[in-house]
């Protein structure tokens, strides 16, 4: 019967484990065996070396566009807790519990949008006669108008704009999960307001918040589209550097390296954080 | 005091969400431009630019290509997590555990890496670039989420269900089409509506795999890069749109199945 049971669980599970294995690890692999050829010239030599870790080593460009990235993704998580905290503390304890849902689904509207032209939206905004110049401008902030677009200002907006939506979901289920007796028991006994966000309602919600800021951490590193449409080439971070690998240079072994250092990165993110990445409450 | 305070709340949530929806909200809105650049003053409204969409043919073309990539990617990330779920709920073999973290593995590489793993896989092997593999891409991408999604549909009690039909006589295929299906419909239908949202606005694994044929998110890129007019708001508003159209229904359906399934 086990044996049975066993055979029959394997060919239902099978067609998923090839597909990943096909399309998932098999690709995976051949990134690694990339990253130990070489590119010489107009040719790719085979020969195994670790030439390109040598490279990673070493080359400022490289050390310029991993430390701008994580500068960028930091940054992002954050401003986008920051932003999220206060607006998830508002709809899980302001807004009537019937209207959360409507409210949560309006936060999150733009998650629907094309990635591509939400990017380029934030460019239109930025622009040298977009609306923020002209307001500032208007409010006589500023007397000339100002470069936004393609900063790093630019593209740190656009991701806090799209991160919001994430986190401030993450942190609005950790805060209704804290039963309520708990900030009215502190009540009584005498504790301030403050002492009761500070003592009982930020500790809870820590959970949220890890996910939140992991979620954003793993997804805006990766990014190739923001940082190209809204912060453009002046300042490049690492996605930016590996695509320049392999459409201008054609560098697949230099671009692979650099895959791996964004897997071992979030690999590493993911090591650290993993046992508070729950949103499931603990008991 | 507290007046001062709710206000405060109030003002920063109005703030935030302005934050959040201004884009959408002058996407949408400037896809109505009747003048030509997608910038205040408001003229219109107009459907000047969604003829010229429509007109387009590249842009018809592209819209075509990523409504078949997204259904035929998101059937087979459904069907795929669908089996594996229910082989691994119903059958537990020996390495559940860990079959079940390798089908989830995905989920932690960002598509950036996946695409280009891909790419020089299919270099390797020869193989064209082509809309087949990004289908092929898609599906990794959502064959974890799939698989999520309906292995917490299924719920012990069930079980017994499949059981009870197994005692009467019936085969193994009787049983996942007349049951197991039926059961986890709503999980099925979130499923496929996600990975179809998902592969209709995904870029990077598109960007690496598609050849001249390519999907809509490539296509309004490289129309970004010509200049710009308020027709790639038009074709941002009909993304928009599908989606919506797609997400609600996915929330009817669920609602319609979960009352069916709660009468006695």
């Amino acid at each position: 019967m086990t044996i049975r049971r066993n055979w029959q669980g394997w060919a239902l599970v099978g067609p998923a484990l090839l597909v990943t294995l096909v399309l998932f690890a098999a690709p995976m692999v051949m990134v690694i065996l990339t990253s130990l050829h070489r590119r010489t010239g107009g040719t790719t030599d085979r020969t195994l070396s670790l030439d390109n870790y040598v490279r990673l080593a070493t080359d400022s460009t490289i050390h310029q566009a991993l430390l701008n990235s994580l500068e960028v993704v930091g940054l992002t998580v954050f401003f986008s807790t920051l932003v999220s905290y206060p607006l998830a503390y508002i709809i899980a304890f302001r807004v009537p519990v019937k209207w959360q849902a409507l409210v949560l689904l309006l936060t999150v509207v733009p998650f629907w949008t094309s990635y591509v032209v939400r990017s380029y939206s934030w460019l239109l905004v930025l622009a040298k006669n977009g609306v923020m110049n002209q307001s500032l401008q208007s409010f006589g902030l500023i007397g000339e108008p100002i470069t936004l677009a393609n900063t790093r200002f630019a593209t740190v907006l656009a991701f806090v704009h799209f991160f919001v939506m994430v986190s401030t979901l993450t942190i609005y289920a950790s805060l209704r999960q804290i039963p309520n007796n708990l900030p009215l028991a502190a009540r009584d006994l005498g504790a301030s307001p403050w002492h009761v966000f500070t003592r009982i309602t930020l500790p809870l919600s820590i959970p949220g918040v890890t996910v939140g800021a992991f979620l954003t951490f793993v997804l805006a590193i990766g990014d190739y589209i923001t940082p190209q449409i809204v912060g453009g080439g002046n300042e490049l971070l690492l996605p930016q550097l590996l695509m320049l690998q392999v459409s201008r240079r054609g560098d697949f072994p230099l671009a692979a390296a650099m895959a791996l250092v964004l897997l071992v990165i979030v690999a590493a993110v993911y090591a650290v954080s993993a046992k508070n990445l729950t949103l499931e409450r603990r008991r | 005091m507290k007046l001062l305070r709710g206000s405060i709340a109030w003002i920063y949530a109005l703030v935030v969400f302005g934050f959040i929806l201004l884009p959408v909200v002058s996407l949408v809105v400037f896809s109505f431009q009747a003048t030509n650049l997608p910038l205040p003053p408001f003229a219109g409204p107009s459907l000047r630019w969604y003829e010229a969409l429509f007109a387009d043919s590249g842009m018809v073309e592209a819209l075509r290509n990523s409504l078949i990539v997204g259904v035929i990617s998101a059937f087979f990330s459904t069907m795929l997590g669908f089996l594996s779920a229910y082989g691994l709920a119903r059958y537990r073999p020996a390495g559940a555990q860990a079959t079940r973290a390798a089908l989830m593995t995905p989920l932690g590489v960002s598509y950036l890496v996946i695409g280009f793993g891909l790419a020089i896989t299919a270099n390797e092997l020869a193989l064209g670039r082509s809309l087949v593999l990004v289908t092929l891409g898609h599906i990794i991408i959502n064959l974890p989420l799939a698989f999520a999604i309906i292995l917490s549909q299924m719920r012990d009690e069930d079980e017994t269900l499949e059981k009870a039909a197994r005692d009467l006589g019936a085969n193994e295929w009787i049983v996942i089409t007349r049951i197991a299906i039926p059961v986890v419909l709503p999980g099925l239908l979130a499923a496929f509506l996600l990975s179809f949202t998902l592969s209709w606005d995904e870029f990077i694994i598109a960007f690496f795999l598609a050849d001249f044929d390519v999907t809509l998110p490539i296509e309004i890129w490289s129309q970004l890069r010509t200049g710009l007019d308020a027709k790639t708001n038009a074709a941002g508003t009909l993304v928009f749109a599908i989606s919506v159209v797609t997400l609600t229904l996915a929330y009817v359906l669920n609602r319609a199945v979960q009352q069916r399934s709660r009468r006695p």
